[in-house]
């Protein structure tokens, strides 16, 4: 992706001149907060995002404070533009307070999954307060492997059904689809391997496919 | 029915109107709201149908809303007027019709025993009654009066005035600037100041031209509230035609109406009101012969709270699942399709008519700085007259509930009003005394005010919002740990489930008031619950998980002391938390009908005919059966 | 109920004209009045839902290709919004309101007796395919809490022995 912002290089003043924790930073116009920070080097925690889709924005984990004059917001940097003279706080205390409780919460609801519990132990949370439902789960509905499916490979083989807590992964009637050209993008973006688990629930019969393509 | 050419026809049309009016008709108008309804408001009018048929005398039963929609005083339903005789019957029973037709219609004599009476007096006409004495109706003037499946009522009323003087006298910028100055905030409970919606949508179309579109929302998910309810049903055509000003002003040539689905007769009305509006030339190509193109379409929401949020609104149109995304970029920058959109509350178009008719200064003087206008608020709950109220914002919130509510029956105040559902918080009693000072308001303002103010910024300071106007009272037998777990478990019920914080959040809250209800935790849970709340503040995508702490964040902030005596005492002050009461019969009062024993799911109450009955603890599930069935109050919560 | 009140009002032609519009026999008239396109999906699914009491997965598939969106898009929104069930309904519905005024005035007491006199959950369907059990949030009626909503028809001021006469009756 930066590969591709640089070579556009418009012209030096149309860049956005911000600071990210007091760091001076120049952000492509386009850039999100995220981007400028990752071009910069500064660090900030995702796991939904994934250069290869739109960003969504469903962990929040990469949330950060955004101060302008006497307007204080938190926003997730994956998905907010930066404007000049913005001042951007990675780890206030705001932002900690929202990434503690949130991997609090991923460790209840996805407890098997080795990925969360190290990102949770970076940030001193290795312990849940809440009910855990299902000790196997390892899926956080990040959304990325429905993404890359319907954006990148241009299927839409697998979806979230049903609403809010009840929100699950799944294909049509719980039943493999034979829309599914079997590309495994899915598993290969998965950031916690949950999809690996559970890519026989997803992929059909391949000889009776239905979608498009021969990614395979 | 015959096509208005231009503005001179649309007078001469409602002169010819007015001039058949015959005023010595005798008008029955009996409300259908859904109050009404409740209460058999369907055969009453049944009963005055075929009465005045059998007896063949000069009546036309005319309806007032045909269906739903209110008269605002549902406490006291089923409600019927007569006109030209101006006079209103409260608590109309089936029965009451023949006498009613009898006496008031064909021998022009009161039926006194149906008047409304209060401390003595009886009142003859609506307009006396305390209840609507301190309203000032100017959204809600025609509901309750006119017939919504018939244009021509609405005509009559002075409907499409405004648009014939916009068309012909004002152009867009003109319409915009009106807009503007009146100070207009959006009725769907964010508050947002219109005009610079509409600016915003209208620059961005300039600079980028291409369609534009405005959308209706109608999804009014609020449990507990029914205002844009009772606008769409009872005046459907002043929402239409503050669409088509709203769409002139913006250069929109298509709109939508986008109502949810458990209002039938909402949708049921705006069909017909569009195709009546459309014959009627005041809709489609070339409006009034002014040149401009407008029309609408209904789309009906498929149930999900999480779609009266503007971005998800757009997903359901695009026919999409209602999952918000993020702002910006917002609607009025890309909107459905891609293309600016403005969306505005149901409330909100319906005041755009009489801003453009009766003038930006007009508007700016009702209500207070900064939030201009009337606002209309449905009183609920442990309030003595329940049901919709139009005022002037800026009223305090003792005269609202007191005052028009009438207060709590059998108790000296309230102990809490919920306003704003599930988005805005708890306001107690005390602070009805306190002020707030709020700088927005001019110092004198604040100086005369004791009380606070129902508008939108001093609401915001109290931690609740005024949201879409809906105001639950509650009284000292309810629980604000119950409240506040209610509210959590119709979010998390409702949460589109995109954003973690929110998904995985509520739930989380809930968990900790589950415990807190049982009379579980620690002190130190409560700010835990409040550091949580405040993630999901910061850390969540739309406003439904911003604002789904609201609830609990006030109840902790204003009754503490009520978390801690669950938590500490174990006891729930209010007799409502199910692991902290018990039920037990006053032997004094049981009278030994054994109703409750029949009754009771678990069989766990003994006892002899005639004798007294005992409820056995153990086995007890406190369902509370006994206590609804018993007919002499005997069951009490210990 | 809107039908009911054009029966009050002797409007009996107006009456099977909506009847008409709103239930069509058969899933080829309902897609006839959609165009083929996506945004048509919510529009066709709910008025299958109304002629049929639920989608069933021939439907869907028929649906699907008519708007042209993938079962996977139809899917997604079928399942997330909740006037739609992929389940076929019972006869009556029967729909406690479990609003914030109802709820402080026990509804959910009455939601929990019906549970218990009908031997269902709220979102099943009676075995015998007689009563569906839901819940609503705010009918509009608050004034008259608690509200229970039998098919199209209000009860106001519920009671747990009301509602037990009101299912006998039907
Ligand atoms: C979760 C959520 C639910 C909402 N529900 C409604 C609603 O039921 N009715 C409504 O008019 N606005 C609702 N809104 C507000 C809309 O997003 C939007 O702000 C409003 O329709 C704009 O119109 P207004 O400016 O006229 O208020 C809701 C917002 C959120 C975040
Ligand atoms: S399977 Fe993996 S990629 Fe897909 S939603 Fe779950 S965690 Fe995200
Ligand atoms: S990375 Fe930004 S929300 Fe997930
Ligand atoms: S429903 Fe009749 S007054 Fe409200
Ligand atoms: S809360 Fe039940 S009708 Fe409004």
């Amino acid at each position: 992706m930066n590969a591709k912002k640089e070579s556009k290089k418009p012209p030096k003043d149309n860049l956005v001149h911000f600071s990210i924790d007091g760091r001076r930073v120049q952000a492509q116009p386009d850039w999100t907060i995220l981007e400028t920070a990752r071009a910069h080097r500064l660090h900030i925690p995702t796991l939904c995002f994934h250069p290869a889709i739109h960003p969504w924005g469903s962990c929040r984990l990469c949330v950060v404070e955004t101060r302008l004059n006497d307007k204080v917001e938190v926003t997730a940097s994956c998905l907010t533009k930066p404007v000049a003279g913005l001042e951007v706080l990675t780890h206030s205390s705001r932002v900690m307070n929202v990434r503690r409780w949130v991997l609090e919460m991923l460790l209840a609801e996805c407890p098997a999954s080795r990925e969360i519990k190290e990102l949770a132990a970076q940030y001193g949370v290795t312990s849940t307060r809440f009910a855990i439902l299902d000790p196997e789960e390892e899926c956080l509905k990040c959304g990325r492997c429905v993404a890359v499916c319907h954006e990148v490979v241009g299927v839409q083989a697998l979806t979230f059904g049903s609403r809010g807590v009840a929100k699950k992964l799944e294909t049509p009637y719980r039943v493999p689809n034979n829309a599914c050209i079997g590309c495994g993008c899915c598993v290969s973006v998965c950031p916690t391997g949950a999809l690996q688990a559970r890519l026989d629930t997803v992929r059909g019969d391949l000889s009776r496919r239905t979608g498009h393509g021969f990614a395979h | 029915m015959k096509k208005i050419k231009n503005t001179a026809g649309l007078q001469t049309l409602r002169q010819t109107l007015l001039e058949a009016q015959d005023p010595e008709m005798p008008v029955v108008r009996v409300c259908l709201g859904p109050g009404c309804l409740a209460l058999g408001a369907e055969k009453v009018a049944r009963a005055f149908k075929s009465a005045v048929r059998n007896k063949k005398i000069k009546a036309r039963v005319q309806p007032l809303i045909k269906g739903t929609g209110c008269h605002g005083f549902c406490s006291q339903g089923t409600l019927v007027s007569l006109s030209p005789a101006n006079l209103f019957y409260v608590r109309v029973k089936p029965e009451d019709v023949a006498e009613i037709v009898a006496t008031s219609l064909e021998q022009g004599r009161t039926v006194e025993r149906l008047l409304y009476s209060d401390n003595g007096a009886r009142y003859r006409s609506a307009a006396e009654i305390p209840f609507y004495r301190a309203q000032q109706k100017i959204i809600l003037k025609n509901v309750g009066i006119i017939d919504p499946l018939d244009i021509n009522d609405a005509l009559m009323a002075g409907g499409y005035q405004s648009l014939a003087k916009v068309l012909t006298e004002m152009s867009p910028e003109e319409v915009l600037k009106t807009v503007e100055v009146s100070g207009l905030r959006g009725r769907g409970g964010g508050g947002f100041p219109t005009g610079y919606k509409w600016r915003r949508a209208a620059d961005n179309a300039r600079e980028n031209p291409g369609p534009v579109y405005v959308i209706a929302n109608g999804e009014e998910g609020d449990p507990g509230a029914f205002m844009d309810r009772s606008i769409m049903e009872g005046d459907p055509h002043k929402v239409i035609e503050g669409m088509i000003i709203g769409a002139y002003a913006l250069g929109a040539n298509q709109g939508y109406l986008f109502v949810r689905h458990e209002y039938p007769l909402a949708i049921h009305h705006f069909s017909i009101a569009l195709r009546q509006a459309r014959n009627r030339g005041l809709l489609g190509k070339n409006i009034l012969g002014s040149g401009f193109d407008f029309d609408l379409q209904i789309n009906r929401g498929a149930g999900a709270y999480v779609c009266g949020e503007e971005t998800a609104i757009i997903a359901s149109l695009e026919g999409r699942a209602g999952e918000p995304r993020t702002r910006p970029p917002y609607p009025a920058q890309e909107g459905l399709w891609g293309r600016p959109t403005v969306i505005n509350n149901v409330e909100t178009w319906a005041n755009v008519p009489h801003i453009m008719e009766k003038g930006a200064d007009w508007y700016t003087g009702l209500g207070v700085p900064h939030s201009t206008g009337t606002k209309i608020f449905s009183l609920v709950g442990k309030v003595k007259n329940t049901g919709l109220v139009e005022v002037p914002m800026g009223i305090s919130l003792g005269a609202l509930v007191e005052g028009i509510g009438g207060g709590v029956p059998g108790q000296t105040h309230f102990k809490a009003v919920q306003t704003g559902g599930p988005s805005g918080g708890i306001i107690p009693y005390e602070l009805k005394e306190i002020f707030t000072d709020y700088h927005y308001h001019p110092e004198e303002f604040i100086a005369a005010k004791k009380e606070i103010s129902v508008d939108f910024d001093s609401m915001a300071q109290t931690g609740s919002i005024m949201g879409g106007g809906g105001m639950i009272v509650m009284d000292d037998h309810d629980c604000v740990v119950d409240v506040a777990r209610y509210f959590l478990r119709f979010l998390e019920e409702e949460s589109c489930g995109k954003c973690l914080p929110c998904r995985l959040g509520l739930k989380g809250m809930l968990e900790f008031l589950n415990r807190f209800a049982r009379g579980q935790g620690s002190p130190e849970d409560i700010d835990a619950l409040e550091s949580l709340g405040q993630a999901l503040v910061d850390g969540s995508l739309c406003g439904l998980g911003r604002a789904a702490p609201n609830p609990v964040l006030t109840s902790i902030r204003f009754f503490r002391d009520e978390y801690l005596a669950h938590i500490v005492d174990h006891k729930c002050p209010a007799g409502v938390c199910r692991d902290l009461i018990s039920y037990q019969i006053d032997p004094e009062t049981c009278n030994g009908c054994g109703l409750c024993a029949q009754e009771c799911p678990e069989a766990c109450i003994t006892g002899k005919k005639k004798k007294l009955f005992t409820i056995g603890q153990e086995a007890c599930i406190r369902c509370g059966v006994c206590q609804d069935v018993c007919p002499v109050q005997a069951v009490q919560v210990a | 109920m809107a039908l009911s009140l054009l029966l009050i009002y002797g409007e009996k032609s107006k009456m099977r004209e909506i009847l008409m519009k709103t239930r069509p026999q058969d899933l080829d008239s309902i897609l006839e009045n959609y165009p083929r396109r996506p945004q048509h999906l919510i529009g066709v699914l709910q008025d299958v839902q109304a002629a049929f009491n639920y989608i069933s997965p021939e439907h869907l598939a028929r649906i699907c290709d008519h708007v042209g969106v993938p079962v996977t898009q139809a899917w997604s929104v079928a399942t997330f919004y909740k006037s739609f069930s992929l389940e076929p309904r019972g006869e009556h519905s029967i729909k406690v309101c479990l609003g914030t005024t109802c709820h402080l005035k026990g509804g959910e007491r009455l939601a929990e007796a019906c549970e218990r006199d009908l031997g269902i959950e709220r979102g099943q369907t009676t075995a015998d395919q007689r009563f569906s059990l839901d819940t609503v949030k705010c009918v509009g009626a608050c004034a008259e809490a608690p509200v229970v909503m039998v098919d199209e028809d209000y009860l106001g001021r519920a009671s747990i022995s009301s509602l037990k006469k009101e299912f006998k009756r039907r």
